[in-house]
């Protein structure tokens, strides 16, 4: 619904919003419901920042702090870790960026469906709200961990059993709603709405790595959707389908024949995909920046659509590998190694192929090319120790040790992230009409990137120590020497800082809002549609009278014999290329 | 692809965020109903819910006889529907995956070598399992029962596996005839289809009755009632979806919509009639038959 078709402009008056709660409430804008998506993402995710700034401060000093008792660590823990993957990078990337890029960068007015565009918005604010809400009723959030293995997550003993973790799941079956009807409306957006001109193979490489992590999503979600049913009902009805017959406490459960084990395949099937969920549109977004900000076109655009599609695919063939010390016939393991391990293999086609768009570039280091910059390595280090884990003879020492908390911090957690700085430095001129302050950004680029080193590098070797994650407190054992500890008091610190530093991005967003330099509509010199529109912001309707006409791909940048060095994507071809372009079809025609 | 003469702009709408109002009111109220509780605060939720669904749906209705929609827009409303087809059926695939699981890795795996022997004496992997670990250990007295029988595949889960693909047919007669603009055959086939459907669930219900008074075989009976009523539960209410769907295009088709060229409504309907079918059929393979 909602698609009024317009013949005439003095009707798009009517649409063009006046007051604030029009513009930024009632809108079916797909702008608008990118902020608004954006704005939620980022407040629940500061919400995560602090709970690990408490987990850290226990670590760092056990006990000193009476309000982190064993039970709200747990709490901290199981909170920390879903909102940051599913409420914070999930939302932010697709919900936010998807949001707000796809419209414009494939040059269409609006999402097809607008008012389920609206309506994924609202449902996602309902899961967040049912979510926060745990912190707040009796016994506070479920404390079983974000990856809510049962049996132990629903029998009582573990924080949260009585209210945190039917709140958990019934937020995380609302999410999954918005997100499939969000998901729906980007795939069929990019399929059916894209102007003359944008062929597939044309597409800006953000929208490529947006849509294929759609598709994983709308695969993959299904399977935590169900398991989060099943869940609730063996807690609430009694079923078994996770919770086999067992002693607790003392007294025989009503459960009996259920398989824990299918909880984790079921997981881990959705959780997996989940990686690249969060990572295909980083990936995406990335090499738009760099190549950008490098003033080269990317290198080899084909191979990076083709590996963005290979790790899609084989994103569904590797989920076991979260679960080699969970008991499993070694033949599978020996499968999910290997799968695992060719992964590596597009994945290594994308790092070389942004490697090489930088190599001789004109580097322009800007703060988005800095963060992007930053990506790539901290990109290729959580990929490295990756393979360590991948492999099982060397998974199995290292499982749920401090190294696998340093592994996937780095690459799923401080690499999107940085993507996303780098993002959201590249396209606020576009979103606001004003630059963000240069200087700040500087400042927050280097301090985050330098101190999320300074947190997880040393986790690695913590994990190499045998120290396990997800303790409270270690006491004294005879494999942790005391330097661990001045360790994990070396990472409280660095964790602190970067928390703070945060801080200055936050001043740095509200005081360009208001003060900040006026940006021009094209600020990068970038060639891709979002910065050819008329205005900048784009009002409602992206394109005022005409929709643009594509002519060439999105990354013709410092193209030899012109005089500018980037050609906009709906700039006709010149002469002498067209003569080009016919003498190619003709050779190819032979 | 997208020209000047499809040019729309959204217009605002309060309805989402009542939509999500309803939804927390429907949650809300089914925690607190399952668990003991009046069921008002769930009915409100779900009247929001109903009132949002049947504006939005009608608008949806009224923009398309007005003419407004686009070629652009029909073709979304296309792939819009085949992508949430595709999700609905990885929703099947994974209850399907965890029944296979564990019928056919967990339970060989336990009853392999000395395995078997650490659970109870005499531990015997079968499908069902009509002895829970908490029978074969407590005796009579155990909580958790495991069923004494299954449901037969042939009695009654035929007729319904009959009486679905009927209703495919019949459907796909109803699409025949509209496309030769034939409208009474058209609502004749469709009223067909329908009540096919409502039989179904009538037989699934009385099914359901006959499981948890004389067979013993209830949703706490161990993993095989877990699974069974899973899975035929939730095809249950895709089915009621999928029936009042088609009972939607049945009105709509009384009061004269559609035309051969435009009936994409209706095709939606069909279409998830057909795949709520093929669910049924690897049901009554892989639960009734196989299961038995």
């Amino acid at each position: 619904m909602g698609h009024v078709a317009i013949a005439d402009q003095a009707e798009e008056e009517l649409h063009e919003p006046g007051s604030f709660i029009t513009r930024y409430i009632w809108s079916q804008d797909h702008k608008v419901i990118a902020i608004q998506y954006g704005i939620t993402a980022i407040v629940v995710g500061l919400v995560a920042l602090v709970l690990s700034g408490m987990m850290r401060l226990q670590l760092a000093f056990p006990n000193a702090f009476s309000f982190i008792d064993p039970e709200s660590y747990y709490q901290f823990v199981t909170m920390h870790g879903m909102i940051m993957i599913v409420y914070l990078l999930t939302a932010l990337l697709l919900g936010g960026f998807g949001n707000y890029l796809i419209p414009l960068m494939i040059g269409a007015r609006d999402m097809v469906f607008p008012f389920l565009n609206m309506l994924s918005y609202w449902v996602y604010l309902l899961s967040v709200i049912v979510l926060l809400a745990s912190f707040f009723v009796p016994a506070g959030p479920t404390g079983a961990g974000w990856t809510l293995y049962p049996p132990q997550s629903i029998l009582e003993g573990t924080p949260g059993v009585e209210w945190g973790i039917m709140l958990m799941l019934v937020s995380l079956a609302i999410f999954i709603v918005a997100f499939t009807m969000g998901g729906l409306n980007y795939v069929t957006t990019i399929l059916q709405a894209r102007t003359r001109g944008m062929t597939l193979m044309r597409m800006p490489l953000s929208v490529w790595g947006i849509f294929i992590a759609t598709i994983l999503g709308l695969f993959a979600f299904p399977a935590l959707f169900v398991s989060a049913i099943m869940m609730m009902l063996d807690h609430l009805v009694g079923t078994s389908f996770f919770m086999p017959a067992l002693i607790s406490q003392g007294e025989t459960v009503s459960h009996d024949g259920g398989s824990p084990i299918m909880f984790q395949h079921l997981f881990w099937f959705f959780g997996h995909p989940e990686v690249y969920i969060v990572a295909l549109p980083a990936f995406g977004i990335v090499s738009d920046l760099i190549s950008t900000h490098a003033r080269k076109n990317i290198f080899g655009y084909r191979m990076m659509v083709w590996a963005i599609l290979a790790i899609g695919v084989l994103s569904f063939v590797v989920w076991a590998h979260h679960m080699y010390v969970s008991g499993m016939h070694p033949y599978f393991g020996f499968f999910f190694a290997t799968t695992t391990l060719i992964i590596a293999v597009p994945t290594a086609i994308k790092v070389y192929n942004w490697v090489l768009t930088l190599w001789r570039g004109n580097i322009r280091l800007t703060v988005p090319m800095l963060f992007a910059i930053g990506f790539i390595f901290s990109f290729v280090n959580g990929g490295l120790t990756g393979l360590y884990l991948g492999n099982v003879v060397v998974d199995v020492p290292l499982s749920d040790t401090y190294f696998v908390v340093g592994h996937f911090h780095m690459v799923m957690g401080v690499s999107p992230i940085l993507v996303i700085f780098g993002a959201i430095y590249h396209w606020f001129p576009k979103i606001t009409g004003r630059m963000l302050d240069e200087r700040l950004g500087k400042i927050h680029f280097w301090l985050t990137f330098l101190g999320t080193y300074a947190v997880y590098l040393p986790m690695h070797y913590l994990g190499f120590l045998g120290v396990p994650r997800r303790y409270y407190a270690y006491g004294t054992t005879e494999f942790i020497p005391d330097s661990a500890q001045a360790l994990n008091v070396n990472i409280t610190v660095a964790a602190l800082i970067v928390a703070v530093v945060q801080i200055v991005f936050i001043v740095n967003v509200i005081w360009s809002l208001v003060r900040g330099e006026r940006a021009s509509g094209n600020p990068w010199d970038a060639t891709t549609l979002e910065w050819q529109t008329p205005e900048t912001p784009p009002r409602h309707g992206n394109w005022g009278d005409e929709l643009p006409t594509v002519y060439r791909w999105a990354y013709d940048y410092s193209v030899p014999g012109r005089e500018e060095d980037f050609v906009p994507q709906n700039e006709p071809l010149s002469s002498d290329e067209l003569k080009e372009s016919e003498n190619r079809e003709r050779g190819e025609g032979q | 692809m997208a020209t000047e003469s499809n040019y729309y702009v959204p217009e605002q709408s309060k309805l989402p965020i009542l939509m999500a109002l309803g939804l927390g009111l429907a949650a809300w109220g089914a925690g607190t109903w399952v668990q003991g509780g009046s069921a008002m605060v769930f009915l409100a939720g779900a009247l929001v819910l109903a009132f949002v669904f049947y504006t939005w749906f009608s608008t949806v209705v009224r923009e398309n006889m007005a003419g407004l929609n686009s070629e652009q827009l029909k073709r979304s409303y296309v792939w819009g529907m085949s992508w949430f087809i595709f999700s609905e059926v990885m929703f099947f695939a994974v209850f399907f995956g965890a029944l296979l699981y564990v019928r056919m890795l967990v339970l060989p795996w336990l009853s392999e070598g000395e395995t078997g022997k650490l659970l109870w004496d005499g531990f015997e992997a079968s499908w069902p399992l009509y002895d829970t670990p908490a029978e074969a250990v407590g005796g009579a007295g155990a909580t958790v029962r495991g069923p004494e029988e299954t449901i037969s595949p042939w009695h009654l889960p035929l007729i319904n596996t009959i009486i679905l693909l009927t209703s495919s047919v019949t459907v796909h007669f109803a699409h025949t005839a509209l496309k030769k603009e034939n409208r009474k055959n058209f609502n004749l086939w469709l009223a067909i289809t329908v009540i096919l459907g409502c039989v179904f669930l009538f037989f699934q219900v009385e099914e359901y009755y006959e499981a948890y008074t004389e067979l013993g075989l209830t949703l706490n009976s161990g993993i095989y009632g877990t699974t069974f009523f899973m899975l035929t539960g939730f095809h249950g209410a895709h089915v009621t979806l999928g029936t009042f769907m088609l009972f939607v295009q049945l009105v709509r088709g009384l009061k004269g919509h559609f035309s051969h060229d435009d009936c994409f409504g209706f095709e939606a309907s069909s279409w998830y009639w057909h795949f709520v079918d093929v669910v049924w059929v690897g049901l009554f393979i892989f639960v009734y038959v196989l299961g038995s």
